[in-house]
């Protein structure tokens, strides 16, 4: 991105959109619509792990449907930790990262040695292997799931106790994702992991050991994605097996290929439709999951790049036209 | 004097009962051309690709600089100094010219976990790229898509990213396929100025490109090579006369 | 220890297995032949239960329901191929993956607003309920049929696959489809065949289970992926590897839901045998899964030869 970059349409739309992200507990004031910050928290959480699997998926081609566990071994962080009345935050964190980069690292060193369809089969059903260990351990609730009682605690103007806290934690993490994956599109490893997703032969052929940079994405991706775990968690206030399941996990490819695939901020707009139609659907027909998978059948079938694709589209269309 | 820059060894592949390398052994001399010729499914290929690392043989090894590589994969061989391109072009096509070719030499400049500054900042990988670009004749089209340029370019291309390598041996599997009469008199012209210095191990069709290039040749028939030495020698030999020359080039 | 126990809980294994080897071997060909990701074969094998389930309503048959709940598979398989499947063969397995997601989400739509989302429980005739002995075990009659119809298919399935032409050509397309294409044969009927066979052994998986467990609209994504990982172990494109694999995960799912907190508790105290057993078990197949990859990534019985 250049300065001519920032004159351009998608630039424009993206940067009221953060700038309205960023006064929304204003606005929801204002409005008089508080639960509406909540809508929006928990929208932005599942953003971050949306951006997360775009780091994956879009820059890297690994099509994984074992994503959501990640989400779950954050959530579950704070949980299994607070069950044990430890709240600190930092800890929380610690225990999130570590452990699903542990995860990851396991599972990804097994899962990246296949391709095609054994790949994607192998990570969905890596997930579920979590989802059962967590529904057999009666401790913690299992099936029922896990009531977080108490938010991770950090210290002074850090704290997330209430939601306006809570909502710059996400809004902050979200943000500096975005930023980490721009940055690492466009730096060495971006590139390596790019170049291997068009052409794998060609990019060993030149002295590049693949397997090692996809490893590495996928283990950064994990750990990422587990912090919105970690959000989530706290904003919950609950944590369930059901959140590690592969459907889980189609739906966040769901809504990274709305936002378009490969893009910087196409998780966060795919992300932002995606709920706001979920929202908006639902309060229509009990069965509103009709209309949703032949949206999602229809939108794939026409072979659409998404939110961004479209804006890039119509950026093209006004510079034609003056 | 000094040992082969490239030895193979016994070297065997076979495809159910099909030969595809059937014992074959081979010295390559450093700064050497060898061209390997031979009639279409003689195993030129596979040749290439067990040399390269990207086909394990059944049995035989394949020693480089003295050192046995049999064991090592496609990219620890491409570090070592082994460049290779590829038959049926092969480049990362969403990319123009230049990002292709800074990945070539980004490859040889340290390791590439790093994930903050931009590649297009990195000023000496930069000029190193429009280096290379130039010597293969390409630097004035940079900023276009591999996708975009012509079919011959791209080969050219190929060439010039197994050359930011900065390999001490290129592995070039038909450089001039598919090329008309103009673009293939280009490759040659690019080829014979990288003879000074490079060592080549050559598979071509192209006979007069091959009697222009070669110090030496080897003919491939089934699998196995039923001639090695200079261009003379290989033409006068009988076998070679029968199985592959032919009247027209004799 | 009781033997009886044993051999009881070895013939669910068995059961298990056969079922799962039903739902797999459709898959396995849809992957191995047309490289296609499908994940809503699930929704064929609920599809089959309450179709079977309806018939049997409406005309008392269990037989009648039988027919139907295979036939309307069958046919829901071919029209999936036809209008959903065939347009994405060419296009990349994340594409597959989000399409056969939203079938899924339709599917199962579909079966709440045509038959409730209260399940529905399928009465089976006289004949079939009760129980046989076989020497000092009593074993339920409906699940001897289950075995016996796996068996059945299986042995169809063999001379299909290895006897007939149509099997010759699934073979070979598991192993090479550009070498079938360039032969001149009509791949799109290959396809469709195969699409529409597939559905049709999972519908009669499904329909088989429905009355011990009755039909829901969410069974058939909690056994696709034991389904997924019965195709892996066994190698994408075999239905061999299919059969071996459905019975060796059948019978290690089972017998160690049954049996592996007490082999624990000789190792351990019986506190942490009990916590961890089912644990363990329920991820047993996973680890399996997880080993295979690590040795033999291939699978245990994978066609000749792998397409690119």
């Amino acid at each position: 991105m250049n300065l001519r970059a920032l004159i351009r349409l998608r630039a424009l739309v993206y940067a009221v959109l953060l700038i309205l992200l960023a006064i929304a507990p204003l606005l929801t004031d204002l409005a008089g619509k508080p639960f509406m910050l909540d809508v929006l928290s928990r929208t932005l959480v599942l953003a971050i792990a949306v951006v997360s699997l775009n780091l994956i998926l879009g820059f890297g081609g690994m099509v994984s449907l074992g994503h959501a566990a990640y989400l779950g071994i954050g959530a579950y962080s704070v949980g299994i930790a607070s069950y044990y009345d430890l709240y600190q935050g930092w800890l929380h964190i610690a225990i999130a990262l570590t452990s699903s980069g542990l995860f990851a690292l396991v599972t990804g060193a097994i899962s990246l040695r296949t391709r095609g369809v054994y790949f994607i089969m192998i990570t969905m059903a890596f997930s579920q292997m979590a989802y059962f260990a967590l529904v057999s351990l009666e401790a913690y609730g299992a099936d029922d799931g896990l009531v977080i009682y108490g938010r991770s605690e950090f210290p002074g103007w850090l704290s997330m106790q209430d939601s306006r806290g809570l909502y710059y934690w996400i809004l902050g993490i979200l943000l500096a994702a975005l930023l980490f994956n721009w940055r690492l599109l466009n730096a060495r490893f971006g590139r390596v992991l790019f170049g291997a997703m068009h052409n794998d032969a060609r990019m060993q052929a030149l002295g590049f050991s693949t397997y090692r940079y996809r490893l590495a994405a996928y283990v950064i991706s994990a750990m990422m994605c587990s912090l919105a775990g970690v959000l989530f968690g706290n904003f919950n206030g609950f944590i369930s097996p059901d959140i590690m399941t592969w459907t889980r996990s189609a739906e966040l490819i769901f809504m990274l290929i709305v936002g378009g695939v490969g893009s910087i901020f196409g998780p966060l707009a795919g992300t932002l439709v995606f709920v706001l139609l979920e929202e908006w659907l639902s309060t229509l027909w009990t069965y509103w999951h009709l209309p949703f998978g032949l949206l999602l059948i229809a939108l794939v079938l026409a072979g659409k790049g998404g939110i961004d694709d479209w804006l890039k589209r119509l950026e093209r269309v006004r510079r034609r036209n003056g | 004097m000094a040992d082969p820059l490239l030895q193979l060894q016994a070297l065997n592949k076979h495809y159910g009962g099909i030969p595809a390398t059937d014992n074959l052994s081979l010295d390559i001399e450093s700064g050497e051309v060898h061209a390997i010729i031979g009639p279409n499914g003689a195993g030129k290929t596979t040749l290439i690709a067990q040399i390269a690392g990207s086909l394990a043989p059944d049995s035989g090894r394949v020693v480089f600089a003295g050192e046995d590589i049999t064991q090592l994969d496609v990219a620890q061989r491409a570090r070592a100094g082994l460049a290779r391109s590829f038959q049926i072009t092969s480049l990362i096509l969403p990319m123009t010219l230049l990002e292709n070719m800074m990945l070539a030499v980004q490859a040889r400049s340290g390791h590439s976990f790093r994930f903050w500054k931009p590649v297009s900042r990195e000023q000496g990988m930069r000029e190193s790229a429009m280096h290379y670009l130039q010597q293969v004749g390409l630097a004035d089209r940079a900023g276009l898509l591999a996708s975009a340029i012509s079919h011959g370019e791209q080969r050219q291309l190929e060439v010039g990213m197994a050359l930011a390598m900065q390999p001490r041996m290129l592995l070039l599997d038909e450089p001039m396929a598919g090329m008309g009469k103009q673009e293939s008199a280009r490759m040659v012209e690019l080829l014979a100025a990288l003879k000074q210095d490079k060592t080549l191990l050559l598979v071509e069709h192209d006979m007069d490109a091959v009697f222009f290039l070669a110090d030496r040749l080897s003919v491939l028939v089934g699998g196995r090579l039923i001639a090695t030495g200079s261009i003379d020698e290989v033409r006068q030999n009988p076998e070679v006369q029968r199985a592959y020359l032919g009247e027209s080039h004799a | 220890m009781e033997a009886s126990l044993f051999y009881s809980q070895l013939l669910n294994g068995l059961q298990l297995g056969l079922l799962l080897f039903l739902l797999a071997s459709g898959l396995t060909l849809i992957f191995g032949v047309m490289d296609f990701i499908h994940l809503s074969h699930g929704s064929f094998y609920m599809l089959g239960a309450y179709f079977c389930g309806s018939v049997v309503a409406w005309s008392g048959s269990f037989l009648l329901g039988v027919v139907a709940g295979v036939a309307a598979s069958f046919v829901v398989g071919a029209a999936v191929e036809y209008l959903v499947a065939r347009p994405l063969y060419r296009r990349n397995h994340l594409d597959h993956v989000l399409v056969t997601f939203g079938l899924i989400l339709v599917f199962d739509s579909l079966v709440q607003i045509l038959w409730g989302t209260a399940g529905m429980a399928i009465a089976l005739p006289d004949v079939l309920t009760g129980q046989v002995e076989l020497g000092s075990v009593v074993f339920p009659v409906y699940r001897l049929v289950i075995i016996a119809s796996g068996l059945a298919v299986a042995f169809g399935l063999y001379l299909l696959v290895g006897k007939t032409r149509l099997g010759m050509l699934i073979r070979a397309g598991a192993s090479n489809r550009a070498m079938v294409e360039a032969l001149g044969v009509d791949i799109d009927r290959l396809f469709l065949y195969v699409f529409a066979l597939g559905g049709a052994l999972a519908g009669l998986a499904g329909l088989l289970i429905a009355p011990i467990t009755g039909a829901s609209s969410g069974m058939g994504t909690d056994i696709l992926i034991v389904a997924f990982v019965v195709c892996i172990i066994g190698g994408i494109g075999s239905v061999k590897g299919a059969f071996y694999a459905a019975l060796i995960l059948g019978l290690l799912d089972t017998l160690s839901r049954a049996y592996l907190d007490t082999l624990l508790g000789l190792m351990m105290p019986v506190y942490y045998a009990e916590t961890a057993a089912p644990a363990i078990s329920a991820m047993l197949i996973y680890l399996l899964m997880a080993l295979v990859l690590a040795f033999r990534p291939q699978g245990l019985f994978p066609p000749a030869i792998q397409q690119a």
